[in-house]
């Protein structure tokens, strides 16, 4: 590429820099204002992210580059709004907990915020080495959120594994990232996409080495089967609202960098990854859910399940199309609204009795009759039953899977969703059938915020399950830029 | 007004009252609101029903009425044109089931006046059911269908397991939970292979729509083959929900943990919606692969309902032997369908009704003495006829319109089943003679066991029922002598649709 042709309009990175600035902020607040009360920043940063949100909308229809490094298109700007909207969320859920245990949770919202800019890197990055620093700039930021709690020796646990295996899953992915480099002559995702049509000699084996290794270590920041291993243990030993952001926002960067890379890099040898994708995609959905029947810690059930979940989103990546891109995402986002429903509800109730195994959510039912509502809608929402997100979205992921010829594989999904529907509806027994213990019948004075926060959830799971026609319009419209 | 709001009513009314059900304070102010509401939704939602029935215009030919129709999702992803659209409609099979499910509910909704439990959840739950229930009769899109169907399975455990009740014999045992789990794990895991069976026939048409009337077109229909291996799918999908043998299980199970107006509804509608199910997606979408699969359903149907007259000849819990002959019945309804005949769907058609009115009278007469007693084994109760005189006519009556006894309402059905029978399969006709016989044996000695005879000494505060049960009895006793003594008005609707049926002869 010539440099003179290039495009350097640093103005597309203004919600960037904007969180940039949001994090030293946050810091400072935190280091130079003593007289901010601590539970404050978490607003801060919550009205700070959703504003830059704002802002970022200003970019919808844009079809502009940075020096062809990065995109500012739909697709960017689809997931800039969902990374920064989850990212507020997560601020807001552990404000009460972050201030009872740290003396400065600055440097936890600064990261918080820090991470988002990495996922969003990932989302718009169109050439590898990009794509891997935010990649980086994310994992970095959850190695520390992961270990947060310095005392414990669950969360050093949790942090020490993330952190090992994670930096050999980037050895990994660098690694494919050289084979693919060496046969391709660049890293930019559509010069690789010529060079790998057209390649110089017979490069089969090494490219095949380079794709695989490229799964790896991408399966391993989405948790697919496996590549998992880490999950459980980080989940079970991280904060809770950091596990709720693990199973959000890493999950679906991963997936935002998958399909860039895939589609704009590798739909030319389709052929080659697809099987592969597709058996990390059947093992991930059966060996999630069934592993899931056997947990007794929220934690752990919700680490398992959400792998499961993977394995359904991976099948969109298997039949990659543009009719499977814009379903998975169609997924993701109902997933993810979900899930988040169903952290708000543990986050409350971990607040409130310090517990967070399943058996001791008995009673839930008397004692926080909201949450239990929540987590009830949410839970089927999970499972893939109708008035709530998950049926549509399933539904049209699965049958879209099922256009790219994978009726196999849909087969497998709905199955498997089948079992997950068991293990979500003990959960459910706990909170509705079984009665409280012995001297916990008392209300539970659940925080209005609280409250609030598994109401406003819920209404988004259930907009997208009754109205989701603006969710798919929006989808649809950032993956046009996939060019697919 | 637009008539399709009628239709729109009895789906949307039972969801918003769920919606409002829910800020209602949980006091004892609260519990009566949540009563009174009930019994009044119950009450519109009856009458919207009898509106829908008697409203539906006969000789108009083909085509659905009360026909409205709102785009839900389309021109996105690998949706066309019209691709999801939230469309009802009414043809002359789906009239008398949308009355039945208007009857039922309002039965239910007052029987369950008396439950003190968090009787707003339980609600909640229920009317969320009788939505998914209108919803599905009605629908004429294929994702809706299913998407109806599965929110009438949604509810299903918890209102199973928090207001159900368990069964313990000497050596058999059930606890709620249990039979709840069974219950949904089955028929959501049924509902898989209408999922599949679902994408297979989109992806196989490929109009990029899943109207229904779209793809019930003649010129849109799937090449035989393809036809072929999907209506398995639907058939046994669609049957498990029926009680189709041997998938029956969770169905004894199932209602006899549920607490009465669940069972009632259960029984009473919720296995229509599988032999529906079969009209709708089986004989409409795929006529020649149901032309090819009927014989396999016809030996299915008749295990059916001699399996299940045998097994409820065995039993001495009430609600495990009303479970047992629903499976029988139902395989009648089966039967008739598989005859592919005029008369023989007409009369499947006709049983569902029946079998829906009386089956939900036997429960909620039950429920009446259960609340008293809390034991259904009927070796217990002697001649509590002396006590309870009008339990025993409801129930007896309820008893003999299932054993087919003219003048009530299986006998018209049973009739036209056995007709189409001995037109096709004689061999299944004289099976089917055979298992209704089967069923006066039953029911006769179940009420000479339990209700004559000597007066008995277990129960000597055994009550006559509430004022809010004798209605209930008089409301479904009404409609199994309407059906039973004046049949033209459901014969006439079902008769000219069932004519226009694909591969219907």
């Amino acid at each position: 590429m010539i440099a003179a042709d290039l495009n350097f309009d640093y103005t597309l990175f203004i919600p960037e820099f904007l969180l940039g600035g949001l994090v030293v902020l946050l810091v400072a607040l935190d280091l130079y204002v003593p007289q901010v009360k601590k539970s404050w920043l978490s607003y801060v940063a919550a009205a700070g992210l959703l504003a830059v949100a704002g802002v970022s909308l200003a970019w919808i229809g844009t079809e502009s580059d940075f020096a062809g490094i990065v995109s500012v298109d739909d697709y960017t700007t689809f997931f800039r709004v969902f990374f920064m909207a989850m990212a507020a969320v997560i601020c807001l859920l552990s404000g009460k907990l972050i201030e009872e245990k740290f003396s400065h949770p600055g440097e936890y919202f600064a990261l918080l915020v820090l991470s988002t800019i990495g996922a969003i890197g990932m989302a718009a990055s169109r050439e590898l080495m990009t794509a891997y620093l935010s990649l980086e700039l994310l994992s970095f930021s959850l190695y520390i959120l992961v270990s947060y709690q310095k005392f414990d020796a669950k969360s050093n646990e949790a942090g020490l594994k993330y952190l090992l295996l994670g930096a050999f899953a980037s050895a990994m992915f660098l690694y494919g990232m050289s084979l693919i480099y060496g046969i391709a002559g660049s890293t930019y995702y559509s010069e690789i996409a010529s060079g790998l049509q057209n390649p110089a000699g017979d490069f089969q084996w090494a490219m095949l080495m380079g794709l695989v290794l490229i799964v790896t270590g991408l399966g391993f920041k989405v948790a697919a089967v496996p590549f998992h291993m880490w999950t459980p243990d980080a989940y079970e030993g991280a904060f809770v609202p950091v596990t709720a952001y693990l199973a959000t926002t890493s999950k679906a960067a991963g997936f935002a960098l998958l399909l860039r890379l895939f589609s704009g890099s590798f739909q030319v040898v389709h052929d080659d990854w697809s099987w592969m994708i597709a058996g990390i995609a059947a093992a991930t959905m059966i060996l999630g859910n069934l592993v899931a029947l056997q947990q007794h810690n929220i934690k752990r059930l919700m680490a398992y399940s959400s792998i499961g979940q993977v394995g359904y989103m991976l099948m969109g990546i298997a039949g990659l199309s543009h009719d499977t891109a814009s379903a998975l995402l169609f997924h993701m986002t109902g997933y993810m609204v979900s899930n988040m429903a169903v952290f708000v509800v543990i986050i409350a109730w971990f607040n409130l009795t310090g517990k967070d195994e399943i058996g001791d959510f008995r009673g839930m039912r008397e004692r926080a009759p909201l949450l239990a509502a929540v987590l009830a809608g949410a839970l089927f929402s999970l499972a893939g039953l109708p008035l709530f997100a998950g049926f549509p979205t399933k539904f049209i992921l699965f049958q879209a899977v099922v256009d790219e010829g994978y009726l196999w594989l849909a087969t497998i999904a709905v199955v498997t969703s089948v079992i997950s529907l068991y293990y979500y509806l003990q959960i459910m027994r706990q909170a509705f059938v079984e009665k409280p213990a012995e001297g916990e019948e008392e209300r539970l004075p659940v925080p209005l915020l609280m409250n609030g926060m598994a109401a406003a959830m819920m209404i988004g799971v259930l907009y997208v399950g009754l109205y989701p026609q603006q969710l798919f319009d929006a989808v649809d419209k950032a993956t046009k830029a996939l060019a697919l | 007004m637009h008539s399709g709001y009628w239709v729109l009513a009895t789906v949307a009314i039972p969801l918003i009252a769920a919606a409002l059900l829910l800020f209602v304070p949980e006091t004892p102010r609260g519990k009566d609101i949540v009563r009174w509401s009930s019994a009044l939704i119950g009450a519109v939602l009856f009458g919207l029903s009898m509106y829908i029935f008697f409203a539906y215009e006969v000789d108009k030919g083909e085509g659905y009425q009360f026909f409205i129709r709102y785009n839900w999702l389309e021109n996105v992803g690998f949706l066309g044109e019209n691709g999801i659209s939230l469309a009802f409609g009414v043809d002359g099979i789906a009239a008398p089931m949308i009355l039945l499910n208007g009857i039922v509910c309002f039965g239910g909704a007052l029987i369950s006046w008396k439950i003190e439990h968090h009787n707003k959840d339980f609600f909640i739950l229920f009317w969320v059911l009788v939505s998914g229930v209108f919803g599905t009769f009605a629908a004429l899109d294929l994702f809706f269908f299913f998407f109806w169907y599965e929110v009438a399975v949604l509810p299903m455990y918890l209102l199973i397991a928090v207001w159900g009740s368990s069964s313990a014999f000497e050596t058999f045992a059930r606890t709620k939970e249990y039979s709840a789990m069974k219950l949904t794990i089955m028929l959501v895991a049924a509902s898989i292979l209408i999922f599949i069976g679902i994408f297979a026939v989109f992806h196989e048409a490929g109009l990029g729509t899943f109207d229904l009337q779209v793809l019930y077109a003649p010129e849109n229909r799937l090449d035989p083959d393809t036809q072929k291996w999907i209506f398995p799918l639907f058939a046994i999908g669609c049957g498990v929900l029926a009680g189709l043998w041997p998938f029956h299980t969770w169905s004894p199970d199932g209602h006899v943990a549920a607490p009465t107006a669940v069972s009632m509804l259960h029984a009473g509608v919720l296995m229509k919606l599988g032999a529906f199910g079969i009209i709708r997606l089986g004989i409409q979408l795929l006529p020649e692969g149901a032309e090819f699969w009927m014989p396999g359903l016809m030996i299915l149907a008749s295990f059916n309902i001699v399996y299940g007259a045998f097994s409820a000849m065995a039993q001495r819990d009430f609600k495990y032997m009303i479970g047992y002959s629903s499976v029988s019945h139902m395989g009648l309804v089966l039967m008739g369908l598989a005859t592919m005949s005029v008369i023989g769907v007409n009369g499947a058609v006709l049983q569902m009704f029946a079998h829906g009115v009386m089956t939900a009278t036997m429960f909620a007469m039950v429920g009446s003495i259960y609340d008293q007693t809390h034991t259904r084994d009927m070796r217990l109760y002697s001649g509590i006829v002396n006590r309870t005189p009008l339990f025993v006519f409801f129930f007896g009556v309820a008893g003999l319109a299932s054993l087919g006894l003219p003048g009530l309402a299986g006998f018209i059905a049973e009739f036209h089943i056995f007709l189409g029978a001995f037109q096709t399969y004689p061999w299944a006709a004289a099976l089917g003679i055979f298992a209704a016989g089967m069923t006066a044996v039953y029911i006769l000695r179940m009420m000479a066991m339990s209700m004559f005879g000597p007066q008995d000494t277990h129960f000597p505060d055994l009550k006559e029922m509430t004022y809010l049960e004798r209605a209930t009895g008089v409301l479904m006793l009404s409609f199994m002598l309407f059906l039973g003594l004046w049949p033209a008005p459901f014969i006439d609707r079902i008769r000219e649709t069932v004519q226009n049926l694909p591969g219907v002869s």
